[in-house]
């Protein structure tokens, strides 16, 4: 596995945003829906646009007060697809509720196409501090593959736009591995991506996810992603990345030093998020739980003034320890030390895992050094069992799913 | 009670699907044991497989009435033998029961040689035999070509073979007459001590071990003190009957007579088929011939695919045991497969219908070893071990000679095939033995075979050269020495004992070419390489490896979805859960019973 050169953040400067607060929206609209994407979206229902951010803010008003918010992430969906003037009505409920602290980050994402110079400059006014692209490839073929509505061009303007309207934090996603792509291709995006001197990098090996039209093609014999080209791909990744000054943070991340996704590294931390709209996650008061995945039935849940939660997760005691491995493995500085770490090092599959390169104990953290390997790990990780003598230091209960 | 005279104790030997049950069906019918109303097909087979293979595994038997065509009433009694050549003692058996038996050969398919070879043990056992030829209404029959098959294996005239249709029922009542005419009624001695033969015994869950009996000698009595003279235990005659097909206990079974015998045993093993039978107040001097131990010719190990289930296997053996006094097995250990047991059948189909049963009735989900014959080997220090497994071969230094079983195979088949077969046969290391025609078209051969190449895949391979024509029956015949080596496959250095095989040093690298490859496609990639080797001792003979995977990790973890992520991950090492692990490596069951599937390509 190649290594970069740029200093990986310390396991103490991870771990601190164990502390933070964050919160995360979610704008489901898009002009079209990717045929690789599962994600809680909607095309062609501009019209409910406004219905659905007054339900949003609706929801913020429901939510109890909080502290000020060291991030917030709008995601989608297609945060810029809807007008500026919405999504600042929901970052100044937002500001008003629970407060925003001094520095925080506020992150859009953005497709290229909709980023003008306007709309670049109402986000920035509106008060997002951080864009991150959906740029997916430079090579045309890809996007078309994809489904994107861009070109390489626009993804180049698009940034130059977010850097005249005051962006200094500017982030774009990558996928690899789409079955048009080859070895050349990828290396041209990540040279171009690269020349354009973005803040922060995510590179994503395109995922056939169920239920999606992607996966229907597939099934019906269209070629899908072969897992040892994603590999060479990401290893290229890797290189063409360090060599440009951007440090590899988290399985899919790479920044410049000090621009890690802040919103991101909470998530990871174990640290607690807000979550706001159709299908969002947060992680609160050690229970994770999740909104109504329909938009139109999350609206109707909120109109009739109840919170929409459809299922939740106490992560508490064993869990949770079980849950920080789980998230904070996906880091470049891996986990510190605890009972889970003991634990995972004491088994069997723990050993094998070992032995076989995937995981380390560095400077007396745990570390997974195959990051390509993850989930081998992540599914050892849950399979664990608490050590002979633990007891729950809360009582464990079921809350609804 | 009969006069002997009025008795005719006979069995039908056929090949599988020449329409016994059919014919036995019929004479039920036409003698009034089984009223038409009642009439389920093949009334004989009683288990699901025998009606669903339509094969008989075990002998039964029935009493029918008579009345000929002078008024007179004639007892005869059907004793059904089972048509497979793995159940050839219960055959010797069953016709050691009788005087008479009808050979009925398919009027399109003409003699097979499991026929044959039953004919043959008729004929030898000294019976009168009634060739019949059955399925005359088929389009495709050719009965005066089979018939001359037929006379040229047991002599006699064409003219002389009664044709029927089972299904229609035509010709029928002929053979009826024939049955009456031709076979000698019994000629025992009624004054004698009683001398009785145990044919076939089977195990009721009210009444326990059932025995079917053939009185030669004296009478059997209900109430009788009785003797096993081949194992020497005595028993109280609790209930003697005939069966009509309906058990129907009476008095007394006088010479000459069929019927059962219950005596309360619990244990099928302690009642043998062969057994003489005497009475222990004056018994007879000598018991009849011919008993002899049911002996395994083919093992396998038996595993319970989940480790929980050994229990639950070792119950269900025993219970099928109660029905099939021949399975043996002792609790064997496998590094791959856990714990089950090496389990001995009289042959492959016994041991695909005890593998099915298990399945099927036990709801139970094996993996099976390949089959393996026992080997002798002679030590250093001059004595000889059985092994009935590969794991058990002492090592080079301790051991000398290896030698195997042999089979004497008589294959009947259309004379174009013959070539092919010879090829067949020499590749699998056989000896040429007699060739005779049975008529211009059908011709007999007669070869000495390792019977572990006939295990392997003989009976597939002979059946794809021959389009399916040529059949193949086969006896024990003596051990000889041979070339055999151990082959061992290992997974990244670790020897798989379930993989293990004796083969022919000619046959090892083929063997280890194989095993190796069709691994190296079933094993899922891992976190490291794996090798695959096939070894004799030390010495590595193939070789593949399955390539580390490099890559196994969602991309995204969407706006913190962490709750689904982990149960996806969940889901996935559920389904982990199923792999056996070798060593570090995780094999998934399919893997074992797919590297283990004998086929055309091994």
């Amino acid at each position: 596995m190649m290594t970069s050169d740029v200093r990986h953040l310390s396991g103490a400067e991870v771990d601190r945003h164990v502390e933070d607060a964050a919160a995360y929206v979610h704008i489901p609209f898009c002009s079209a829906v990717c045929p690789y994407c599962d994600f809680a979206v909607v095309a062609g229902a501009d019209d409910r646009i406004g219905r659905y951010v007054d339900a949003v803010l609706a929801e913020i008003a429901m939510s109890p007060r909080w502290r000020p918010l060291d991030s917030v992430y709008f995601g989608g969906g297609t945060p810029s697809h809807v007008d500026p003037a919405h999504l600042r009505r929901i970052l100044d409920a937002l500001a008003s509720h629970h407060g925003l602290a001094n520095g925080s980050e506020v992150t859009v994402e953005a497709n290229p196409e909709d980023f003008g110079p306007q709309r670049a400059s109402e986000l920035f006014s509106a008060g997002f501090n951080r864009v991150s692209f959906g740029a997916q490839s430079f090579d045309d073929a890809v996007l078309a593959r994809l489904g994107r509505r861009h070109d390489a061009g626009d993804i180049e303007v698009s940034l130059a736009n977010a850097r005249s309207a005051g962006f200094q934090n500017a982030s774009m996603d990558l996928i690899f591995g789409t079955p048009v792509e080859r070895n050349e291709s990828w290396m041209a995006t990540l040279r171009r991506a690269v020349a354009l001197e973005p803040d922060h990098i995510s590179c994503y090996a395109l995922t056939v996810e169920p239920g999606t039209p992607l996966h229907r093609d597939v099934k019906a014999g269209a070629p899908a992603p072969d897992p040892d080209t994603q590999a060479d791909r990401y290893e290229m990744a890797e290189r063409i990345l360090g060599e440009a000054g951007l440090g590899r943070y988290e399985v899919s991340n790479w920044s410049r030093p000090g621009r890690e996704c802040r919103y991101n590294l909470t998530v990871w931390a174990q640290g607690e998020y807000e979550a706001y709209g159709n299908g969002a996650h947060r992680f609160v008061d050690g229970v994770r739980s999740h909104n109504i995945r329909r938009m139109d039935a999350y609206i109707d849940r909120i109109e009739q003034g109840v919170r929409p939660i459809s299922g939740s997760e106490l992560v508490r005691g064993w869990d949770g320890e079980i849950d920080r491995l789980f998230v904070g493995l996906r880091r470049s500085a891996g986990v510190r030390p605890g009972p889970g770490v003991d634990a995972l090092l004491g088994t069997r599959g723990g050993g094998v895992l070992r032995h076989a390169g995937v995981i380390d104990v560095l400077e007396g953290r745990l570390v997974v050094t195959r990051p390509l390997l993850t989930d081998e790990v992540h599914r050892q990780v849950l399979d664990l069992s608490p050590p002979q003598g633990w007891v729950e230091a809360l009582e464990r209960d079921n809350l609804s799913d | 009670m009969t006069n002997q005279a009025r008795i005719r104790n006979f069995s039908i030997i056929a090949h599988i699907d020449h329409g016994k049950s059919t014919l036995a069906d019929r004479l039920l019918e036409l003698t009034g044991a089984v009223d038409a109303r009642d009439m389920r097909e093949q009334v004989l087979d009683t288990m699901d497989l025998e009606r669903e293979r339509g094969i008989t595994i075990k002998a039964q038997t029935v009493r029918l009435t008579h009345r000929a065509e002078d008024g007179e009433e004639f007892v005869l009694n059907l004793i059904d033998t089972p048509g497979h050549v793995d159940f050839s003692y219960e055959v010797s058996r069953s016709l050691a029961a009788c005087e008479g038996a009808l050979l009925l050969v398919d009027a399109a398919q003409g003699v097979q040689a499991q026929t044959l070879a039953n004919a043959y043990l008729a004929v030898e056992a000294g019976l009168e035999v009634i060739p019949v030829i059955n399925k005359i209404d088929l389009i495709a029959a050719d009965p005066d070509r089979v018939a001359t098959e037929i006379t040229n294996v047991i002599g006699g005239s064409a003219e002389e073979v009664v044709r029927i249709s089972a299904k229609t029922g035509e010709g029928v009542d002929a053979l009826l007459r024939r049955v009456v005419d031709l076979i000698p009624p019994p000629s025992g001695d009624p004054q004698s001590p009683l001398r009785a033969l145990v044919f076939d015994s089977y195990y009721d869950a009210y009444r326990g071990v059932v025995c079917y009996v053939r009185v030669v000698d004296g009478r059997l009595r209900s109430g009788f003190k009785l003797e096993f003279m081949a194992t020497g235990e005595t028993h109280d005659a609790a209930e003697v009957g005939v069966l009509t097909p309906a058990a129907k206990p009476v008095n007394v079974l006088e010479a000459g007579e069929v019927g059962y015998l219950i005596t309360g045993v619990k244990e099928i093993d302690r009642i043998k088929v062969g057994d003489t039978l005497t009475d222990a107040a004056s018994p007879a001097l000598q018991a009849l011939a011919g008993y002899a131990e049911p002996k395994p010719m083919v093992f396998s190990g038996l595993f319970p695919t989940d480790g929980d289930d050994f229990e639950r296997l070792r119950e269900a053996l025993e219970k099928l045991r109660l029905n099939d006094g021949s399975l043996m097995w002792e609790p064997e250990t496998s590094r791959a497969l856990g714990f089950g047991f090496r389990v001995g059948f009289l042959g492959l189909l016994h041991m695909e219908i005890v593998r099915e049963r298990l399945e099927r009735e036990y709801d139970l989900d094996l993996v099976a070893t390949a089959p393996s014959v026992a080997y002798r080997v002679t030590m250093t220090d001059g004595s000889i071990r059985e092994i009935k497994s590969p794991q058990d071969l002492p090592d080079p230094g301790s051991r000398g000679d290896i030698s195997e079983p042999y089979v004497r195979a008589m294959i009947l088949t259309p004379s174009d095939y013959v070539g092919p077969i010879m090829e067949l046969v020499t590749a699998k290391r056989g000896e040429m033995g007699n060739m005779s025609y049975l008529s211009p078209e059908r011709v007999e051969l007669d070869y000495r075979i390792p019977l572990s190449e006939i295990v392997f895949d003989f009976f597939d391979l002979l059946k794809s050269r021959t389009k399916g024509y040529a059949s193949l029956d086969y006896e024990p015949d003596e051990y000889r020495t041979a070339d055999l080596v151990k082959v061992d496959i290992l997974l990244n250095g670790q020897p798989v004992d379930a993989f293990s095989a004796i083969v022919h040093r000619d046959k090892a690298n083929d063997y280890g070419t194989k095993m190796t490859g069709r691994l190296r496609g079933l094993i899922p990639r891992q976190m490291f390489d794996v090798p695959i080797q096939a070894a004799i001792g030390g010495r590595v003979i193939s070789r593949e490896t399955v390539k580390a995977k490099r890559k196994d990790v969602i991309a995204k973890c969407y706006g913190g979805d962490v709750t689904r992520k982990k149960k996806l991950l969940t889901k996935q090492k559920e389904g982990k859960k199923r792999m056996k692990m070798v060593g570090s490596v995780e094999v998934p069951q399919e893997a074992f019973v797919a590297a283990l599937r004998v086929d055309d390509d091994l």
